[in-house]
């Protein structure tokens, strides 16, 4: 049987990953698929095909903030019945361990992560900041249940909401709520450490282009009057 | 547990050793409460440790608002050999919650240390001074805290909290 084998343009993406399996495999790019008007690459050429093909640049920031995220530390902590759900987090069901965060510090040394799970009572509040003082910068916090954001679905003479004595990144909301409801705000909090805090949620509502902008910050755009069709619309 | 009979001579007997120690009695599902002036209960509790109930297992306080005097304070006491069950109850009125610690040792017998941390708890949540505690500070809500959060003319809760569709309000804005 005949096989009728076209030759490959070398700058598609199909012919740049064949080269890029062949550089794995050894064989430098004299392969049988390269056609022979590429044999003739100096190096300088030959060296910027390589680092496209090999190489992947971003920031450091940006390297940075994706490790963070993606090796946050919680601190051993539990105050109340939200910590059983905490722990939960860590077993089979909902596991945490995906994400990199299931190594729980016992130390708030070696934390970046606080967890406050549960209420938060007046003498328990400068316990709570003083741990939360000895984490290291940067250093993050979760405010779980209903206790600790809003003093608890009951009125009580005892409890302290906790953004009253230190900054709190995320809330979760719920009585207690369950180990997904945490995990969700923990990955809310690692896209917000890794600077993308929509979460794609405007591709997922089909919703793109609904961005608010301030009057300011709108793009000047120099309209063509007076001739239908061309615009870009309403 | 004494039956209801027991529970009158029991009452009886107290009455004997003490007149007008024992102000009431009640009987309540099978549970006896005997009802105590406030200022013997140090010797009503000693008597009934003489006749088995050698085991204090609870110290607890009430608020009986809007009824007079308001405050009440009750003694859970258990007979460890015969299994038996009594209560052992006063009320003081609120203007001067002032009674007995039945915590030291005193002349009229030994004293029930197990009583200490409760008869503090009791203290901090509704402000019942015991007279002779060795050490007598709130036990759970700290040291500067105003008020006894147990009473039932306490304000609940402690402020309110902003929400996204209320903070104006509290914000100063109109709302």
């Amino acid at each position: 049987m005949e096989v009728n084998r076209e030759p490959i343009d070398p700058r598609t993406l199909r012919a740049r990953r064949l080269s890029s399996h062949q550089l794995l495999r050894g064989s430098v790019i004299e392969g049988p698929n390269i056609p022979a008007e590429h044999e003739d690459l100096t190096d300088e050429e030959d060296l910027q095909r390589h680092v496209e093909e090999r190489v992947l640049t971003t920031t450091l920031d940006k390297a940075v903030s994706w490790a963070r995220g993606n090796s946050l530390y919680p601190c051993t902590f539990g105050l109340a019945c939200c910590a059983i759900e905490m722990m939960s987090v860590v077993a089979s069901r909902v596991d945490i361990a995906r994400f990199g965060f299931e190594a729980f510090r016992a130390s708030p040394r070696q934390a970046d992560l606080l967890i406050l799970s549960g209420r938060v009572s007046i003498k328990m509040a400068p316990v709570v900041r003083r741990i939360y003082d000895q984490m290291l910068e940067p250093k993050w916090a979760i405010s779980m249940g209903a206790c600790c954001s809003s003093m608890g679905v009951f009125n009580n003479y005892a409890i302290v909401p906790s953004d009253k004595f230190m900054p709190i990144d995320v809330h979760v909301p719920g009585c207690p709520p369950r180990p997904e409801a945490l995990m969700h705000g923990i990955l809310k909090l690692r896209s917000m450490v890794q600077e993308d805090p929509t979460m794609g949620w405007r591709e997922r509502y089909d919703a793109v282009g609904t961005e608010e902008n301030l009057p300011s910050e709108l793009p000047v755009v120099h309209h063509s009057v007076g001739r239908p069709g061309e615009g870009n619309g309403a | 547990m004494p039956d209801a009979t027991g529970l009158e001579l029991l009452a009886q007997e107290l009455s004997e050793i003490e007149p007008g120690a024992i102000v009431d009695t009640t009987f309540f599902r099978e549970k006896g409460t005997l009802h105590a002036a406030p200022g013997s209960i140090r010797v009503i509790l000693n008597a009934l440790r003489e006749r088995g109930y050698a085991s204090l297992r609870s110290v607890h306080g009430l608020d009986y608002y809007p009824d007079e005097p308001r405050l009440g304070v009750h003694y859970e006491l258990l007979d460890m050999v015969k299994v038996d069950r009594l209560t052992e109850a006063l009320r003081v009125s609120i203007e001067d919650p002032e009674i007995d610690s039945v915590t030291p040792d005193g002349d009229d017998g030994p004293g029930w240390p197990t009583a200490d941390h409760q008869e503090r708890e009791v203290y901090d949540m509704f402000g019942v001074v015991f007279r002779g505690h060795p050490d007598l500070r709130r036990i759970l809500m700290p040291e500067d805290y105003e008020g006894h959060p147990q009473r039932r003319d306490f304000p609940t809760g402690g402020e309110p909290v902003i929400f996204t569709y209320n903070e104006k309000r509290f914000d100063g804005g109109g709302s």
